[in-house]
């Protein structure tokens, strides 16, 4: 893999959440890293032979797009997504590097797997970052080998898809984390409460006569999450946060100074339980999608910094697994190429700036992942995303390069969306309507 | 019934989907249906030629018999298949079977399935007509409507009376569509049980949840008590039957509270001693053999309304 010839935007407005630069100018990509930003015009400026010069006619230019929270499914269910499709899903999408959950087939929890996963990713897309998982098999009993696989490359550990019932083994999994410099991330879910849950617990899943989960599964489950990283003083995150009790309760413990950081995904902002209509399937994930209330209380939680990250949680299933009585189908529902166009249109409903947003799709997660990227400055690697938050399209399933199909947006007419993707100085997503100098 | 009308449904899903008229039109079409099954010769010509697949992926005896009873007495072609638990129990899906049914050109099936919201998957899948024979905790309309012609029969009318709903309501699909039914037709419907099997929102489906027993059957003209299933235990909903037996099961005491012409109905199969009373269950006030008469009438109803219907 060879970057391609050097790149110039400009005309572009610049987002950098990390200086706060919200201003018209232009980047310069040279060997793969960004070698020149700046306000204005490349005037003066000397250029690289080879150059391709792109006009981004006003067009935001942010930061590689970073989203902490993908399935892959590679090893194991190839079927529904390997690495490769999954990062060019995710470049499409505007995605320069994902972190990818561990419960594969077999579970990542081995740093041979991760080499696997690594080897897998090589020439990929977009950067991948395996999450290593907290236990063996994601059963809970025996601490994954958490040195090894953060050699092989792993970036936090998560049992992620379950919960971590013991209290005293995610204690442990904190206190031992902290020695091999791993992020802990919770899926947050009391699971006697949740347990055969199809949906969430209300008026919506009585008459449909589905068994319910209640927000409260979640909450309780954020409580002591919170609690023990006070107690070890070790950070936390929390996944996939649903409920307006949880946005509650990270909300407080942050003000008391607890180091925990928290995610939510495009469709806790977007749909309510509701689309569940007739049961359809495609609008079923675990955490389920809630109430109007607690679809409010996320909105407001991202943009007054409580939610820090937009991720997208991307689960692909394939119809097999989707097409089925509802309590018999399959959680979960993809969201790398429906992402930033769902959460654009909290910028466009005045709820968040554009900075606001890149830092919660960008900045943020590379922060907390402890990653490159997030910030447009010189010596960074060149990992771009161009977005035109007019852009205007049907969200359509023949159009999508994930392998998986499983999304409650198909045929959406959405709006904004990434024109063009550069991952380590290479085009890996590109709109053809870009203009070209 | 009005010559205009024209029954305006295909299928059978839940008593949520049809509108009053709808639901009284077919109480009619069944009591004048009632008549056929007290002759002689218990058979019309009505459905001759139609085939009819009674689809029962979760056990039943009386329902899925009471449906061939009622096709068989409209001349229609009956086949049963039986399976326990859910299609995918026996490694194919529900959509893979709704094909395959679909190839032999059936013109009506009906379902009996563990999972709610099955038939309307069915339904999506298939070109004949689907009837709801109960799908997990979500509705049973034959049901629903069997127990409304009994209570008209009874009484009446349906509309202003005060109805008591006792039991498992969570879990019961018995009582969902009873109380979309009775409130649909005007009636006041009262639920009680223990508060670990009274669910979330039943307010919303138009319900009044009362704290006791004796507050939901006071003045009531129908009490009806749901069938406490034994296998509910193992979860922690209840300490034991002799519990529910003593402060949820209809006695004679509590049934004294109802109005004095009020009627007693069950679902049928009963615990006897535990949710009701056995001398209750055999006694003058008791319609539940009349419930499981009305029911072959108003399946009679239902497969000519969607099949035959003219």
């Amino acid at each position: 893999m060879s970057a391609d010839a050097s790149i110039l935007l400009e005309n572009a407005r610049l987002l950098d959440p990390a200086s706060g630069l919200d201003e018209k100018g232009y980047l310069l990509v040279h060997e793969g890293r960004i070698v020149a930003v700046a306000a204005g015009s490349p005037a003066g400026l000397e250029l690289p032979p080879q150059l391709r010069r792109i006009d981004a006619d006003g067009r935001w230019l942010a930061p590689g797009l970073i989203d902490i929270h993908v399935h892959l499914r590679e090893p194991g269910e190839e079927h529904k997504e390997t690495v490769a499709s999954g990062a060019a899903a995710a470049a499409a999408g505007g995605f320069t590097a994902v972190a990818c959950m561990p419960n594969t087939r077999p579970v990542n929890d081995s740093a041979a797997v991760t080499c696997q996963i690594m080897a897998a990713a090589a020439g990929a897309a977009a950067r991948v970052y395996p999450v290593g998982a907290i236990s063996v098999g994601l059963q809970g009993e025996t601490l994954a080998p958490f040195g090894e696989m953060r050699r092989a490359g792993v970036r936090a550990v998560s049992d992620d898809g379950r919960p971590v019932g013991n209290s005293q083994f995610m204690r442990r999994a904190l206190e031992y984390a902290g020695d091999h410099d791993l992020l802990v991330i919770s899926h947050a879910e009391d699971d006697s409460l949740s347990r055969n849950g199809a949906m969430n617990e209300g008026e919506t899943a009585t008459r449909l006569g589905l068994r319910g989960i209640p927000a409260v599964a979640e909450e309780i489950m954020v409580h002591r999450e919170l609690a023990l990283a006070e107690y070890t003083g070790r950070p936390i995150h929390i996944a996939h946060v649903s409920t307006a009790g949880a946005v509650d309760l990270v909300r407080r413990a942050k003000a008391r100074g607890v180091q925990a950081t928290a995610e939510t995904a495009p469709h806790y902002f977007t749909l309510t339980e509701e689309a569940v209509g007739l049961y359809d399937t495609r609008a079923k994930m675990n955490p389920p999608l809630r109430t109007a209330a607690d679809v409010a209380a996320i909105r407001e939680a991202l943009a007054d910094g409580t939610l820090e990250v937009i991720a997208t949680d991307h689960a692909p299933h394939s119809e097999l697994e989707k097409e089925l009585e509802f309590e018999l189908a399959a959680n979960g529902i993809i969201g790398l190429e429906s992402a930033l166009p769902l959460s654009l249109a909290l910028v466009r409903d005045g709820l968040l700036s554009p900075l606001q947003l890149v830092a919660l799709m960008s900045t943020n997660p590379a922060r907390i992942l402890s990653v490159p990227g997030g910030r447009l400055a010189v010596g960074e690697p060149a990992d771009l995303t161009l977005i035109d938050p007019d852009y205007r399209f049907t969200f359509q399933a023949d159009q999508l390069k994930s392998r998986s199909r499983n999304s409650p947006f198909l045929d959406w007419e959405m709006q904004g969306r990434a024109v063009l993707t550069i991952m380590d100085g290479r085009i890996t997503h590109e709109v053809v309507s870009v203009h070209q100098g | 019934m009005s010559a205009d009308y024209l029954f305006p449904h295909r299928h059978i899903l839940g008593l949520g989907d049809l509108a009053a008229a709808d639901i009284d039109f077919i109480l009619k079409t069944a009591e004048s249906f009632k008549e056929i099954s007290q002759r002689s010769i218990k058979k019309v010509p009505t459905l001759r030629g139609k085939t009819v697949i009674n689809l029962f992926l979760e056990p039943s005896t009386r329902t899925r018999l009471s449906f061939e009873i009622a096709a068989k007495r409209m001349s229609a072609d009956t086949f049963n298949i039986s399976g326990a638990g859910s299609s995918t129990a026996k490694g194919e899906t529900m959509v893979d079977t709704a094909r395959n049914l679909a190839a032999m050109n059936p013109d009506c099936i009906i379902i009996r399935h563990s999972c709610s919201g099955s038939p309307g998957l069915l339904a999506r899948h298939i070109d004949a007509s689907v009837i709801n024979a109960g799908d997990g905790a979500h509705e049973h309309p034959s049901q629903g409507l069997l127990d409304l012609m009994t209570v008209r029969e009874h009484k009446g009318r349906i509309a202003g009376l005060k109805v008591a709903i006792i039991g498992d309501i969570t879990h019961s699909r018995v009582a969902h569509s009873n109380i979309i039914g009775f409130c649909k037709m005007g009636a006041e419907v009262r639920v009680a049980g223990p508060a670990t099997l009274i669910p979330p929102g039943i307010a919303a489906m138009g319900a009044q949840h009362c704290r006791s027993v004796r507050q939901a059957v006071s003045g009531a003209d129908v009490v009806m008590t749901l069938r406490i299933q034994k296998e509910r235990q193992q979860d922690p909903l209840l300490p034991s039957l002799r519990e529910y037996a003593i402060f949820y099961g209809i006695t004679p005491e509590i049934m004294a509270l109802a109005a004095p012409d009020a009627i007693l109905m069950h679902p049928g199969p009963i615990n006897r001693g535990v949710e009701l009373d056995p001398a209750l269950a055999d006694g003058p006030r008791s319609v539940i053999l009349d419930q499981v008469t009305n029911g072959v009438a108003i399946r009679m109803a239902l497969l000519y309304l969607i099949m035959g219907g003219e």
